[in-house]
């Protein structure tokens, strides 16, 4: 397993499912009436939040507590800690007091690639969402809950998704989720079509692995799953579209147009969703809308990043690893990143 | 005075030739020349170029000594073979009055390493909203010829044809940083393949191109010279080749970290590729070197920008833009033009001494090397390969793109009107 979670361009196709079979062992855990495991029992970890993100972070942190680490919530915002000099202050701090991962979420694209290859720190990095770049362990839940609804819970195991046809739809340009997905769909054999108005689309996307369409009803029927993207505020006062009531009539997810999806095919959002304008509440509602799995599944898959990451299975020794498909995490390598420095 | 005889520096690149300095003047140029009472200088090998000069030098001071001052800056400028260096405005107290480009130029004359002739900011503070005293700038003791608000754009179409007008009274020039600002707003690195995969905010070529094909407008409306900073794309280069055959009045500049450094640095993350304009990509720098080598670009200047050691050791979007330059960029000029067969040590001296002095009107430098010239001159050895190494940098901060990177050459010696100012690779 690699040393760091920066990147999902990082992952083989090897690395990510068999990210994918721990996070379905780990889900167990979640139906036992004690949900917790002694595997990082004495490890600290420290989630790093330079930007605000509560969803994310409580995530991580139930991941993290499930496996009994023990957890140190560090919240760096704007004003309370300058730019600059304090990511690395910030870092040698951690790295004197002992911590044995970091969880970095942080507005700057790059910045856990910084502290993972600066010599700043020397524990395992992983990336919780870095600016506009990437946020790998949202494409690992979101490919988990594909692989679920789409081939199968335990028909999965050992599966990637070879042939699953996946559309992305919305803000593509300021989306680290879109970018995430599109790296790891495509290492998963999944087809990708990004959706969105050419002004939310980036130059230079020619070069990504998928295709690029600008007309949702026409890439709907050709769709497993289609997953809609946020689409913030701010973008509404910047001309990259008319207005709110234009951007919902081309690119919203309605009952109509959901009804041209092929009936196995899921809806999907990394949220918060904005409800009537990228989504209505009768498809967010829908049961083919995988929202709440997604949330669920996250923590699944923070628990298996963390297990591999810190090869959990090894500092467990007294306590047996919960099967034995994790134990090929126990091996360790340099990660892609490392190797090309 | 002092006598130094240089013996056997192939002038400009061509025949061995000795070269006599006598006080402040070339005394002599010609073969067997008489060494009695001269220090001599063996040169078999080496090349001899008329000093070079740079016109666009950030030398921070007054109001960042922490990066550089004009002691250090113009050290760092006499070890890259520079007799003048021209200061750019973007200082804090900002170079719009007599008074500041004054005290700059009494800094330079007193160091006495490189002659500096201070830039003059176009609008009062770089704000862009109204023009400094360009007249009172000229008058002054520093006699300012060249203005720009480097840093930022003078992105108001008035205001740049009024300054373009303006300065017709006395000779001078606008030099334009060229960045239209509402399309680089964010902007972290060239926008393209890679800025799209890394997440970064992109800064378009056309951020560039447009304001460098308003500008050569409003010269050629006005009647003016203008003077395009660090140009770093392949249309750029297409539009000033225009504006040039079109009978425009319009010079421009490349820095050697545009010459050979690409937007694909940008993975590594590591701020010490950052800087404005951004790195390009492989088919603008090619067209870089074509059009410094047909004349279309007319001269390398370094945009030397150094910055302290913490404004750099962060994440990207965090750093400050820029590099320092003065140390190396005849050696990436050598790698780049020289070694590629794109330019002859004749074009390097025109590209790096002759014409900058002739934009920028620097008196007594990038003049011919013969009898009766000042002596300000730049002696190399272009036969040198070693890997650059900042910890002996003469420059206050360490801001190289080109850490442990081999290249080629390496200045010997640098003399500022007869006086030695780098002797054997060293400060004198």
């Amino acid at each position: 397993m690699m040393r760091h979670l920066i990147s999902a361009a990082d992952l083989t196709r090897d690395e990510a499912v068999l990210i994918l079979d721990t996070a379905e062992e780990m889900a167990r855990v979640a139906d036992r009436p004690i949900k917790k495991l002694p595997t990082l029992r004495g490890r600290t970890i420290c989630n790093l939040f330079f930007e605000d993100s509560t969803r994310t972070r409580i995530s991580f942190e139930a991941a993290e507590k499930r496996l009994s680490a023990d957890v140190i919530n560090f919240a760096a915002k704007g004003s309370s800690v300058s730019k600059g000099e304090s990511l690395k202050d910030t870092a040698q701090t951690l790295e004197a007091m002992g911590v044995d991962a970091v969880v970095i979420r942080h507005s700057a694209s790059g910045a856990p690639y910084r502290l993972a290859t600066s010599g700043w720190i020397d524990a395992p990095v992983i990336n919780a969402g870095d600016g506009t770049h990437q946020h790998p362990t949202q494409a690992l839940l979101d490919a988990f809950t594909m692989r679920r609804r789409l081939v199968g819970r335990d028909a999965g195991l050992g599966q990637d998704l070879a042939g699953k046809r996946i559309t992305l739809v919305g803000d593509v340009l300021h989306s680290r989720v879109a970018r995430s997905n599109v790296d790891l769909l495509h290492t998963l054999g999944a087809e990708v079509t990004l959706v969105a108005p050419p002004t939310l689309v980036p130059v230079g996307v020619e070069t990504w692995p998928c295709e690029v369409s600008y007309d949702l009803d026409n890439v709907l029927p050709k769709s497993d799953a289609v997953m809609m993207l946020r689409v913030q505020r701010e973008r509404m006062n910047a001309a990259f579209f008319p207005t709110e009531r234009e951007y919902s009539r081309r690119y919203g997810l309605d009952g109509e147009r959901m009804a041209k999806m092929p009936e196995h095919a899921i809806v999907m959002h990394p949220g918060p969703m904005v409800r009537g304008m990228e989504i209505t509440a009768e498809v967010a509602d829908s049961d083919r809308c995988t929202v709440v799995e997604q949330v669920t599944n996250g923590v699944s898959i923070r628990m298996a990043v963390l297990y591999l990451l810190l090869g959990g299975n090894e500092a467990a020794a007294a306590h047996p690893s919960p099967t034995t498909t994790l134990e090929r995490g126990a091996t360790r390598r340099p990660s892609a990143t490392e190797e090309s420095k | 005075m002092s006598k130094i005889l240089i013996r056997g520096a192939k002038v400009l690149g061509g025949e061995a030739q000795d070269v006599l300095i006598d006080g402040e003047t070339v005394a002599a140029v010609g073969t067997d020349l008489d060494a009695t009472g001269a220090t001599v200088i063996e040169a078999e090998g080496q090349i001899l170029l008329p000093g070079l000069v740079d016109l666009h030098t950030h030398l921070r001071e007054p109001g960042r000594e922490d990066s550089e001052t004009v002691l250090t800056g113009t050290q760092a400028a006499a070890s890259g073979g520079y007799t003048a260096v021209f200061a750019m405005a973007n200082t804090f107290p900002v170079a719009d009055t007599a008074g500041v480009v004054e005290q700059v130029y009494r800094l330079g004359k007193e160091h006495g390493y490189c002659d500096v002739q201070p830039i003059g900011a176009v609008t009062v503070g770089l704000e862009g909203k109204k023009l400094a005293e360009l007249g009172a700038m000229h008058d002054s003791a520093a006699g300012v010829t060249v203005f720009s608000d480097d840093g930022k754009c003078v992105d108001d179409a008035v205001i740049m044809r009024r300054a373009l007008e303006y300065v017709k009274a006395f000779g001078g020039v606008v030099a334009q940083h060229a960045q239209e600002p509402r399309l680089t707003e964010g902007a972290q690195m060239n926008e393209g393949i890679v800025s799209a995969e890394l997440g970064l905010g992109g800064w378009p070529a056309v951020a560039e191109e447009s304001i460098i094909a308003r500008d050569v407008l409003l010269a050629e409306h006005v009647g003016s010279r203008v003077h395009i900073c660090h140009l770093s794309t392949a249309g750029s280069v297409e539009i000033v080749r225009w504006a040039k055959s079109r009978g425009i009045d319009v010079t421009a500049e490349v820095t050697p970290h545009h010459l050979l450094l690409t937007d694909e640095m940008v993975r590594t993350y590591n701020p010490v590729y950052k800087v404005n304009p951004p790195l390009r990509t492989e088919r603008d720098v090619m067209a870089l070197r074509e059009a410094l080598a047909d004349g279309t670009i007319d001269i390398v200047a370094t945009d030397h920008a150094p910055h302290p050691h913490e404004d750099k050791d962060c994440e990207w979007a965090a750093a400050a833009m820029g590099m320092v330059g003065l140390e190396t960029a005849l050696s990436v000029v050598q790698q780049t033009m020289v070694e590629t067969g794109l330019l002859d040590w004749a074009g390097v001296a025109d590209r790096m001494s002759v014409a900058p002095a002739r934009i920028g009107q620097a008196k007594g430098h990038g003049r011919p090397v013969s009898a009766g010239e000042p002596a300000n001159l730049t002696l190399v050895d272009p036969a040198y390969r070693g890997a650059v190494d900042p910890a002996g940098f003469a420059s206050r901060s360490r801001n190289t793109p080109y850490e442990g990177r081999e290249l080629p050459g390496r200045i010997t010696h640098t003399f500022l009107r007869g006086r030695a100012t780098v002797v054997d690779g060293k400060l004198a």
